[in-house]
């Protein structure tokens, strides 16, 4: 019977001196049956057959050699680190689990209030997809700001469908000492708000949620950057692209395209904020948005990019987490077309260098520190928290190589513009409406909007709270976090919203 | 290096058992499951250098290391061993049912639809109980169309019942889209939220209470039918031999659908236990994987359906087990995966050592000479 043993350099004097000492042998004719497959300075795979080791043995020895081996194995794995120096005689497998329990990071909390915080984060996708890698940075500078140690504070769960799983995990958050409890995808909210029913002493933020204000929990929380106004940028940046392409006569149809998630406020609000960014620069562009009814799926936004590439857009947008728009996009142009693409959460230069031209950033990290700096001070969290590019909470990312020139400077005024106000996203007076069919908004014979429902929480069509329109713009976000602006402005078609 | 026996023996013989006494059997499991831990201790040592024993401590705290777990814990092995009950008649009669994904999210769907549609109008109690009807009902015709073409026509269950859920997985994302909650979620969200209509009721003060009394009522119900009731005699003798069951005059076009009724209907009802009595909501992961992680279930068990409550609990034990590791010790989900693999590897090997035993070199005439 061959035994393979796996051993660390000091516990190899350990195996041997313990064969010495049961079966009574020389140390020369253990060395040899300790024929070596694999050995570094640090570690190594032996084997030896122990039936020769045996031989001359009785039998009740025979098991109890048999079983020690066994034993000796699991000896050996639990306590082989590699810098134990201890080459005792005897097996010492007691000693094995406090030694590697002492490493456990749990001295490593440092010190005031922040360090009893426990943070429970849920992911819908792992750090590969764009926007929860944006969560978990956002979260982790966070916490870095406010002294609590990322790795021993954060419990985090990634791959956490949109389905009763997520609320399972609420609660296991709360259940493993979470104050708080952070979920990015708007489709874990329902369950979050379950879990807070349960759980009222814990704090739960469903960013990107809108159901916080209407229900009636004072322990759920919502959470969303003011996303439209990074949209809007990344519309100018485009926008002067296709000035600059209408002028050297490339095109002469400023046609854009948009690969949509899902069909309702949050994505509406984006693709129309990108547009009006990009009729600020070239009023008679018009755009074409497709849905791929999933947050994330690379193949589904490929197709659909290719889709919109062959209608003739000549700039592909997008509000869906991966990369495959713009290596769609990037592999068209590759292939002669002059298109270009603007992306979402990460920086696209890397997937599509030539192709792309900015993306659209949410800084989270601005919204998590706000939250959990209530949090530990014992405050009451704001029901929805919201911030803009004024407490520098969305971003655009750096521009493409392929950007127009002058693309910087009127990046830079249309921030300005934003911060100080002078420049509205939603202004009435740069869009037009289809007079509505369910009454929700009221158009003047232009067809600029002169009022529209605020929030219609429970889509029955009469509104809930507030007046969209103040001074002559629909006020995003001001209402509540999440997204609500869902009018469909002209300029925009919709190829599969059914 | 020694004197070894000149004679050309195999090092290793093996020989079919006549049979096993009982604790042997259990004996040889156990040692599997030891195994098992080693192996895979050894696995978890050389991949991410943590100590073996907090991992395993890991896996148990997943599974039992509060009391809400322990309820999420039996809650999931409730799903589990009802899939598994319904699934046994069909492969004791070596029914290939591969379509239990399907008969589940049927019943869901049904189950959903009502719990929505009549939620503010008829009372909690004949709402569960309308819910379960539909559910068996629903689930009943699931099964019961394989088996009728099976019967009439001789296709093939397997494809037929696969082909099945498909159809079922259409069926329910359309009405996901169609019940979407908010518009253009694409989920449906939980239903009822606010007045828990149609919800299981709490049971003894706990909210799975229901599920458990449900499931084990099923579970001694079908341990009766297939041990001591003329139809499970029919479907042991089926599953054994058609032609002797057709010699012995049995109609086995009778007992074909009529055993495929029966477990589409429980997989049906397991589809309403997971809708009305846990998740409460519905979408096409409702299922989840659990009607294929049932017939390993079933078959282990050998159709016993007391055991099956030992292996769905140590089922759902590994993968609470491996969630709370992958999140404990920073590991990914492949990681505990691969320990999951290892364990049910063992477990499903030691089946080998229990019918089959293996003689080492020189054991018959060693003593002698």
């Amino acid at each position: 019977m061959v035994i393979f043993v796996y051993y660390s350099k000091s516990n190899k004097n350990l195996l041997q001196n313990f064969i010495i000492r049961f079966f009574e042998k020389t140390r020369e004719s253990v060395e040899f049956p300790l024929a070596k497959l694999y050995d570094n300075d640090k570690a190594g795979i032996s084997c030896f057959n122990l039936f020769e080791l045996l031989k001359e043995e009785n039998r009740m020895k025979k098991i109890i050699a048999l079983l020690m081996a066994c034993m000796l194995i699991l000896g050996l794995v639990a306590c082989g680190s590699p810098d134990t120096t201890g080459t005792g005689a005897a097996v010492d497998t007691e000693a094995a689990p406090t030694e590697a329990g002492a490493t456990n990071p749990a001295a490593a909390a440092p010190e005031g209030a922040a360090s009893d915080v426990k943070i429970g984060l849920i992911c819908v996708h792992d750090e590969n997809s764009g926007y929860d890698a944006a969560h978990i940075d956002g979260l982790k500078a966070a916490c870095a700001e406010l002294g609590i140690d990322f790795n021993s504070q954060v419990i985090l769960k990634t791959n956490i469908p949109e389905d009763e799983v997520c609320g399972d995990m609420a609660i296991e958050l709360a259940e493993a000492g979470c104050g708080i409890v952070f979920s990015d995808s708007y489709g874990h909210q329902t369950y979050m708000q379950q879990a807070a029913s349960e759980y009222p002493d814990v704090t739960y933020v469903a960013c990107t949620g809108d159901m916080a204000a209407v229900s009636g929990l004072s322990n759920l929380k919502n959470m969303f950057p003011y996303t439209y106004e990074s949209r809007y940028v990344s519309g100018v940046v485009a926008g002067m692209k296709l000035k600059e392409m209408l002028d050297a006569g490339t095109i002469t149809d400023p046609y854009v395209g948009y690969v949509g998630a899902h069909p309702y406020a949050e994505v509406v609000c984006g693709y129309t904020a990108f547009l009006l960014g990009i009729q600020s620069i070239v009023p008679e562009a018009h755009m074409d948005v497709q849905y791929t009814n999933s947050w994330y799926d690379p193949v589904a936004e490929a197709e659909v990019a290719n889709a919109l590439m062959s209608r003739g857009c000549v700039i592909i947008g997008q509000h869906a987490d991966s990369t495959g728009a713009p290596s769609a996009v990037q592999a068209a142009k590759d292939s002669g077309k002059e298109v270009y693409s603007v992306g979402y959460n990460i920086d696209m230069l890397s997937v599509a260098p030539t192709a792309a031209l900015t993306s659209a950033q949410n800084n989270w990290s601005v919204l998590y520190k706000a939250a959990l700096e209530k949090f530990i001070a014992g405050e009451e969290i704001p029901t929805d928290i919201a911030y803009g590019s004024a407490d520098n909470a969305v971003m655009i990312s750096a521009l493409g190589a392929s950007c127009a020139p002058g693309t910087q400077e009127a990046v830079d005024a249309a921030w300005a513009g934003i911060k100080d106000g002078s420049l509205k996203v939603f202004d009435t007076a740069t869009f037009t409406c289809q007079p509505s069919t369910d009454g929700s908004y009221q158009v003047d014979a232009d067809g600029h909007v002169t009022s529209a429902f605020g929030l219609d929480t429970n889509g029955d069509w009469v509104n809930d709270a507030g007046e969209a329109i103040v001074d002559g713009a629909f006020q995003e976000s001001v209402l509540r976090s999440a997204p609500y602006f869902s009018l469909r402005i002209d300029g925009i078609t919709e190829l599969n919203n059914n | 290096m020694s004197q070894a026996r000149q004679k050309k023996e195999p090092l290793l013989r093996i020989a079919k058992r006549d049979g096993i006494s009982r604790p042997a059997a259990y004996g040889i499991r156990l040692i599997a499951v030891a195994l098992a831990l080693l192996v895979s201790g050894a696995f978890i040592y050389a991949v991410t250098k943590l100590n073996p024993i907090e991992v395993y401590r890991g896996i148990f705290d997943g599974a039992f290391g509060t009391k809400r777990r322990c309820w999420v814990t039996v809650r999931d092995t409730m799903m589990l061993l009802c899939i598994g009950i319904g699934l046994a008649p069909a492969f004791k009669m070596k029914f290939w049912n591969i379509g239990a994904e399907g008969q589940i999210l049927i019943g869901g769907v049904l189950t959903a639809g009502i719990m929505r549609a009549f939620g503010s109008s008829i009372p909690t109690p004949a709402l569960l109980l309308i819910m379960a009807a539909a559910s068996l009902v629903g689930g009943c015709i699931w099964g019961v169309i394989p088996a009728a073409f099976k019967a009439k026509w001789n296709t093939n269950e397997t494809l037929f019942t696969l082909m099945m859920n498909y159809v079922a997985i259409q069926i329910t994302s359309y009405c996901v889209a169609l019940w979407e909650n908010p518009i253009g979620s694409n989920t449906v969200g939980i239903i009822n939220q606010q007045t828990k209509a149609g919800w299981f009721p709490e049971v003894f003060g706990q909210a799975y209470g229901l599920n458990v009394i449900l499931v084990m009522a099923l579970t001694i119900g079908m341990y009766i039918y297939l041990k001591y009731s003329k139809h499970g005699y029919e479907i042991t003798v089926v599953g054994d031999s058609v032609n002797t069951a057709r010699y012995a005059g049995i109609n086995v076009k009778k007992v074909t659908i009529r055993t495929m009724a029966l477990s589409g209907a429980i997989c049906g009802l397991a589809g309403f236990i997971a809708v009305a009595g846990s998740s409460h909501t519905i979408s096409t992961s409702t299922a989840g994987g659990r009607g294929f992680t049932a017939i390993i279930v079933a078959w282990l068990a050998q159709f016993n359906s007391f055991v099956m409550v030992l292996i769905s609990l140590l089922l759902v034990f590994l993968q609470k087990g491996a969630i709370q590791i992958a999140s404990q010790f920073n590991l990914n989900d492949y990681a505990s995966n691969i320990i999951t693999g290892i364990i049910l590897f063992f477990i499903l090997g030691s089946e080998f050592f229990i019918n089959y035993r293996v003689i080492p070199r020189g054991k018959k005439e060693g003593n002698g000479k």
